[in-house]
C-alpha cells in the first residue's frame, strides 16, 4: 500500500462567498508499482491533485496518507515524504538553473543530504535511464534541444530515486518524434524498476498504450477511476467532458453501428487489428 | 503566500470609479497624496481617511482584496515603526535597556503607519480600478506636454503598462519555480542568511531567464502587429472627458480646498 487519498478537497478563498473547489472529495488508492494515467480537461484539477501527493499543497479537507502515515501530521517529515514521491512539474526544462547539466542533476541528490560522490552516481544514474548521449553531460543545458532539455530535468527529480514518480504532462509541446521518446523511457523505468509512475496528460492516446488504470477529473471530482478498456467504454460520456477516446475506440463503435461484431473495449490500435481479423475470418 | 501580492493588479468589476478617465484618477491619486503630507493632525488624517474611504466603497473593490494587497509591505511598516519609536528625541515614557520609547517616537510611528497605510491603499485604488491600457493612455496623455523636451512620452508609457502586465505574471512563475525546486528537495525557508542567499539561486536563475524569455516573445509579438513607437500612432478610443470626469475633478478639488483648511483652521496636535 503506497498512497492513500481520503477524501480530499481544496478550496480557494474559503468563506469569501464565491468559494471554488479546485478538488471535490476525491478518495483512491494507489499500490507499489502501478502505472496510472491521470486525466482531465483543463482546469479539471489534476495539476491541483498532484501536488497535494508530495505535499506541496494542503488540502483543506481530508488527509492524504503514504504509506500508511498522515502526511499532514505535524511531526510527520515533508522532505523525507519528496524524497519518496517525486514530481515532475508541466515544462520541468524551466527550472534548470545550474551552468552544466550533471550539475543540475546533483541538485536534488544533494538537498536529500547525500555525499558528493553518491550525488554522482546518482546523477549518472539518471541521466543513462533517461538516454542522454556521454558527451553532452558537462555543458550548459541551456545549449539543449527542448526534448533534450525536458529529459535533464526529469532526470533531475529520477536522481532522489523516488519510488513513487508522478510527471505532470511530460509530453506537452514536444514533437511527436519527442514526445514517443519520452513516453517509451517512462515506460522502460516503469518495467526495469518497478517504481510506481503517476502520468499526467489529457491525450488519451499517449496514455492508452502505457498505463495499466486511468483516472479521469472533471471539474475537481474523480469521474472514472478504472482499467483503460473499461474507461473508454464511456467514450460519449468522455466527449461531454472535453476528451476524447483513442480513435481506435471510435473505429470500433462505427463498426458495431453497421454490424460488424467487434468489441467495444480495445485500447490501442494492434489490439483493434487483431479483433478485427478475428471477426473477418 | 506569494500570490497575496496584489500591488499592480486590476479588480474587474463595474463602478464609477472603474469608468472614470484615467487621467482623473491619476489626479486623483497625486491630490490624495499630497493632501496626506499637508501636515500631521487628527481632524486631517481623519478627512483623509474618511475620503478614502468613500472612494473604495464607489469603487466597490472589496476591502479585504486591498487589505491583502498591505500584507506584502508589513515589512516595510513594522520598519519605519520601530526606527522612529526608538530613535526619537523627546519626553521618556519607557526604558527597556539601552532603548527608550519616547512620548513623541510613539505618536510618530502611529502617524508613519497610518500614512504609509493611506498612500498605499490610495495608490494601488489606482492600478485596482483602472485597466493597464488606460492607465498607459492617461500617462501618456497628462505627460504629453514634456514631448516638447523630446522626452519619449509613449515609450515611458508603454513600459511602465508591460512592467505592471509583468508583475502578476512573474509572481504566478516565481511561486511555480518554487514548488518545482522544492519537489526537489530545495529549502527556501530554513538556514541562516548565507544559505538562505544561496538558495534563491535556483529560484533567480530561472525566473531571469523565463523574464527574458516573456519579454522576446513579446517583442516578437509586437514586431509582428508592426508596433513602432508613438510616431504617427492613433488611438481607436481616444480619451475624451464627460460630465462625470467633470464632475470628480470638482469633488477632487473640492477635498483637496478642505484638507487645506482643515489644515490652516484646526489645531495641530
Amino acid at each position: 500500500m503506497s498512497i492513500i487519498a481520503d477524501k480530499i478537497s481544496h478550496i480557494y478563498d474559503r468563506g469569501s462567498g464565491n468559494e471554488t473547489y479546485a478538488l471535490k472529495n476525491v478518495s483512491f488508492a494507489i499500490e507499489d508499482g502501478e502505472f496510472i494515467g491521470l486525466i482531465g480537461h483543463t482546469g479539471s484539477g489534476k495539476s491541483t491533485l498532484i501536488q497535494h501527493l508530495n505535499g506541496l499543497v494542503r488540502a483543506t479537507e481530508g488527509t492524504v496518507y503514504y504509506n500508511g502515515q498522515d502526511i499532514y501530521d505535524p511531526e510527520y517529515n515533508m522532505k523525507e515524504l519528496r524524497r519518496h514521491v517525486g514530481l515532475v512539474f508541466q515544462y520541468p526544462e524551466h527550472q534548470l538553473f545550474e551552468t552544466e547539466i550533471f550539475k543540475d542533476v546533483c541538485f536534488g541528490p544533494l538537498n536529500l543530504g547525500l555525499s558528493e560522490k553518491d550525488a554522482q552516481f546518482r546523477a549518472f544514474d539518471a541521466l543513462r535511464q533517461v538516454g542522454l548521449e556521454e558527451n553532452l553531460y558537462y555543458q550548459s543545458p541551456f545549449d539543449l534541444s527542448g526534448g533534450q532539455k525536458r529529459r535533464v530535468a526529469i532526470a533531475g527529480v529520477l536522481a532522489m530515486k523516488p519510488d513513487v514518480l508522478i510527471l505532470d504532462e511530460p509530453t506537452a509541446g514536444l514533437d511527436p518524434k519527442g514526445r514517443d521518446e519520452i513516453l517509451d523511457y517512462i515506460a522502460k523505468l516503469h518495467e526495469e524498476t518497478g517504481i510506481t509512475i503517476i502520468l499526467v496528460s489529457h491525450s488519451m492516446e499517449d496514455v492508452a498504450k502505457y498505463v495499466s488504470r486511468i483516472m479521469v477529473m472533471n471539474r475537481g471530482e474523480l469521474l472514472y477511476d478504472d482499467t483503460p478498456k473499461n474507461v473508454f467504454t464511456h467514450y460519449q460520456e468522455l466527449e461531454e467532458v472535453g476528451l476524447a477516446a483513442p480513435q481506435v475506440t471510435y473505429l470500433m463503435a462505427e463498426l458495431r453501428k453497421r454490424g460488424v461484431n467487434v468489441p467495444l473495449n480495445v485500447t490501442t490500435v494492434e489490439e483493434a487489428a487483431k479483433e478485427i481479423l478475428k471477426v473477418m475470418k | 503566500m506569494i500570490r497575496d501580492i496584489t500591488i499592480g493588479q486590476y479588480y474587474q468589476t463595474d463602478s464609477v470609479i472603474h469608468k472614470l478617465d484615467p487621467r482623473v484618477k491619476l489626479a486623483g491619486t497625486v491630490i490624495f497624496l499630497i493632501s496626506l503630507f499637508l501636515g500631521r493632525s487628527i481632524p486631517l488624517y481623519a478627512a483623509g481617511g474618511l475620503f478614502l474611504a468613500a472612494v473604495i466603497k464607489t469603487s466597490k473593490v472589496p476591502f479585504r482584496f486591498i487589505v491583502k494587497g498591505l500584507k506584502a509591505v508589513v515589512f516595510v511598516l513594522v520598519f519605519s515603526a520601530v526606527f522612529n519609536l526608538f530613535l526619537t528625541q523627546g519626553t521618556v515614557l519607557v526604558r527597556i535597556w539601552k532603548l527608550t520609547i519616547t512620548w513623541e517616537g510613539l505618536v510618530t510611528a502611529l502617524y508613519m503607519v497610518i500614512r504609509l497605510m493611506m498612500l498605499i491603499i490610495g495608490s494601488s485604488l489606482l492600478t485596482l480600478t483602472t485597466t493597464p491600457n488606460n492607465l498607459t493612455d492617461g500617462l501618456e496623455k497628462a505627460l504629453g506636454f514634456l514631448k516638447i523636451f523630446r522626452l519619449p512620452v509613449h515609450e515611458v508609457a508603454m513600459m511602465m503598462a508591460i512592467a505592471l502586465r509583468f508583475i502578476p505574471l512573474l509572481i504566478e512563475e516565481t511561486d511555480k519555480i518554487m514548488k518545482a525546486q522544492t519537489a526537489r528537495g530545495a529549502d527556501f525557508e530554513h538556514g541562516n542568511l548565507i544559505q538562505k542567499a544561496k538558495a534563491m539561486v535556483p529560484l533567480l536563475v530561472p525566473l531571469f531567464i523565463s523574464a527574458f524569455r516573456r519579454a522576446n516573445d513579446l517583442a516578437m509579438a509586437m514586431e509582428a502587429r508592426c508596433y513602432r513607437g508613438g510616431t504617427g500612432r492613433t488611438k481607436m478610443k481616444p480619451l475624451k472627458y464627460k460630465k462625470q470626469d467633470l464632475i470628480a475633478y470638482l469633488v477632487l478639488f473640492g477635498y483637496l480646498a478642505v484638507m487645506i483648511v482643515i489644515r490652516n483652521v484646526l489645531p495641530v496636535f
